[in-house]
């Protein structure tokens, strides 16, 4: 059943939505990386409640015009026009007055939110029958999918895709660095404007297959997901689409191959596993990696330690450190060294000496400045060099040639 | 409008949207200063999943597992925020937006999957709540007010709107000072010994106490408006914390009053025959709050900002 559904064997509806959320996935996450990257990931938010009014007033004006109220185009304008009404509200607040961006986003996106309410009440009253559809724009609804739905949202999502194709230069530019954008010539409001029309755009068409709720997420968790795999930005853009289009694409088959589980939710989840996933096992920023560098450093430095006291003499008490240097080979498990032990004890010793004269020689301090008490001296010294500094520090006192 | 239809049918709504709307405002202000607006927004979503996981142990609708399964969903969102914000240093608006939707998403698959049809548990009613069905049967008038038997009968969630109330109320009382320097001035608060983090948590929690009780009976909807129209209308309005509260109470309370009355009767002036969401026209109005606010308010510039 699963893989039917993940092949796209489970019917026409059922393979016009996976298709349909695959496509909304991929523009979802290519243009929530700049939302993300100009760290605005929440604004969505408020685009994505403010669309609720628009859908209802257009309801209530296709209606009352004699028109079948559930058009999906009239919808889908509806909803554009006051989720661009919502982003002017949040920008004008944020600019005007002395409110902070996040006060603005939640005093639009739950009052817009609570009027929609308002209004599909009104909607309730006005005609009972033909306002059903009009929730699952709350949490979306791929049940009654039709062809022509399909078609805007897959034309919609490619259009914005070519949008973000087209401008992703200047809105890398300005989502990194403002004030060299506008240095540079960019005209840095207009291009926020761009991303944030974008970001409208998605999630207009993302409403009818997630729903007003959760688009948020199909915009915000593949972006943060991505920027844990890569630290450049055309990776990062890239790497969100094909997450958000993965999770667009097997979420939608889930819950094709089990009809109770709605679609929204599911993308979502989906979404969030590759977030988990991200999160953990990333090379480099995930938290996986971190541990193994606190642990290889905590390594690094516990052997150091115990070299240094093997070559003096001293006792070692501590037990990593003795099970470290036991596992080399350097100590045995009493604390006496091997014969490779005292020899890299000596060599321990004899490269902190040699720091130490490099530390307090003024025509070193380029390498004195990366001494931080683990690197080797070969890394930062030349042969040569080396060689200089232990002339300078003699051959070892008291030991008979 | 008589006692005899006003009592029982309007009266105990009314109140209970005022005191949730108070409850949510309080704190509101803080997070508001603190540029922590948008965690009313995250607490309100995850009350969803912990309603459910609740309901899903329990196995009934009961009002108190319910609210404790909300509280630790609050809390759990917090650390998590908190967790992906600090391992995976994320900036916290995404981080707080993977979180919140991702729990939400859960909250709703866990819903439509279990067997919740025989009760009243649904996404819509976790959004705008059901304020106009919480009407006092027993009372038949203003006389009941001084009827013990007919106080016995008021609705539970009055009662429970009402001590949190309280309880919010006590709490910024109570730590008046050290939330007033510290959301000012945090590095300072530290200097003198205060444990800001805590308190900045605790004031979390509160917040989270009144969203889930407000959540209860109200919906989410205007939980969020509550926790912030009022608070940023009030700070357009004067540059004392002091005089901010005392505005946000009054926004939080005419929103709730304009809000209900005009729900209720607001359409049949306008001769259409049923009343619309209270809750959703509450949070309306508070808009409406801040938008004259931001149009008037006397202190709605930024001082010593450039003029743009």
């Amino acid at each position: 059943m699963l893989w039917d559904a993940l092949f796209l064997q489970l019917g026409y509806n059922a393979t016009l939505v996976t298709i349909g959320a695959c496509f909304l996935g991929v523009s979802a996450g290519v243009t929530g990386t700049f939302l993300f990257l100009r760290k605005r990931s929440l604004v969505s938010d408020a685009i994505s409640h403010a669309t609720l009014p628009g859908v209802a007033l257009a309801f209530i004006l296709m209606v009352s015009f004699g028109g079948e109220g559930r058009n999906l185009i009239g919808l889908l304008l509806g909803s554009a026009i006051s989720a661009g009404f919502g982003l002017l509200c949040v920008s004008w607040l944020t600019r005007q007055t002395r409110l902070a961006e996040d006060a603005a986003i939640g005093a639009v996106l739950s009052v817009f939110f609570g009027f929609g309410i308002v209004l599909l009440t009104v909607i309730q009253s006005m005609s009972s029958g033909r306002q059903a559809g009009l929730e699952g724009f709350l949490l979306g609804s791929t049940a009654g999918m039709l062809w022509s739905d399909a078609i805007v949202i897959a034309l919609g999502g490619a259009v914005t895709l070519a949008i973000v194709l087209a401008y992703r230069r200047p809105m890398g530019m300005v989502a990194f660095d403002p004030e060299f954008a506008a240095s540079n010539g960019l005209n840095v409001g207009r291009i926020d404007l761009i991303i944030m029309g974008l970001a409208m755009a998605v999630t207009v068409v993302g409403l009818k297959i997630v729903g007003l709720i959760l688009i948020v997420a199909m915009l915000i968790i593949p972006p943060v997901s991505a920027r844990f795999w890569t630290d450049r930005t055309d990776r990062v853009t890239l790497i969100a689409g094909v997450t958000g289009g993965v999770s667009g694409y097997v979420g939608a088959a889930l819950s094709a191959a089990a009809p109770a589980v709605p679609t929204g939710p599911i993308i979502v989840l989906v979404s969030f596993s590759i977030f988990a996933i991200s999160l953990f096992f990333a090379p480099n920023r995930g938290v996986l990696a971190a541990v193994m560098r606190h642990l290889r450093f905590q390594r690094r430095v516990h052997m150091r330690q115990g070299l240094l006291a093997l070559a003096q003499g001293q006792p070692i008490y501590e037990k990593l450190t003795m099970r470290l240097l036991t596992r080399a080979g350097l100590a045995r498990a009493d604390g006496v060294p091997t014969q490779d032990g005292r020899a890299r004890a000596a060599k321990a010793l004899r490269d902190e000496k040699r720091w130490e004269v490099v530390r307090a020689d003024q025509t070193f301090e380029g390498a004195a400045a990366l001494y931080d008490g683990l690197r080797e001296i070969e890394t930062v010294l030349t042969e040569d060099q080396i060689g200089e500094i232990d002339r300078r520090i003699g051959g070892p006192i008291g030991v008979p040639t | 409008m008589n006692g005899e239809e006003f009592v029982p049918l309007s009266l105990t709504p009314l109140l209970i949207g005022m005191f949730a709307a108070v409850a949510c405002a309080l704190p509101g202000n803080f997070l508001v200063l603190r540029k922590q607006a948008l965690i009313g927004d995250a607490i309100s979503h995850v009350v969803l999943p912990g309603i459910v996981v609740a309901f899903l142990i329990t196995g009934t609708v009961s009002t108190w597992p319910m609210m404790i399964g909300a509280a630790v969903a609050s809390i759990v969102a917090v650390g998590l925020i908190e967790a992906i914000r600090k391992l995976g240093r994320i900036e916290p608006g995404a981080a707080m937006g993977v979180t919140f939707t991702s729990m939400f998403a859960a909250g709703v698959l866990l819903l439509e999957q279990s067997d919740t049809s025989t009760v009243h548990l649904d996404v819509e009613h976790a959004l705008y709540g059901n304020l106009e069905s919480l009407i006092w049967l027993d009372a038949v008038g203003w006389q009941s007010l001084w009827d013990p038997v007919a106080l016995a009968g008021l609705p539970n969630e009055l009662i429970r709107m009402g001590l949190t109330l309280i309880v919010v109320t006590a709490f910024i009382w109570l730590f008046w000072r050290p939330l007033k320097l510290s959301t000012f001035d945090e590095g300072f608060a530290r200097t003198l010994g205060m444990r800001t983090g805590v308190l900045g948590l605790a004031l979390v929690i509160v917040a989270a106490v009144a969203a889930v009780a407000a959540f209860d009976a109200v919906g989410s909807i205007i939980v969020i408006a509550m926790f912030i129209c009022p608070p940023a209308a009030a700070r357009l309005m004067t540059n004392r914390l002091e005089l901010q509260i005392v505005w946000s109470v009054v926004f939080a309370l005419v929103a709730a009053i304009l809000g209900y009355f005009t729900a209720g009767y607001g359409p049949m002036w306008l001769g259409a025959e049923n009343a619309v969401s209270a809750a959703g026209m509450i949070a309306t109005i508070s808009g409406l709050i801040l938008a004259l606010a931001a149009f008037f308010g006397p202190c709605r510039k930024r001082t010593g900002a450039p003029v743009a």
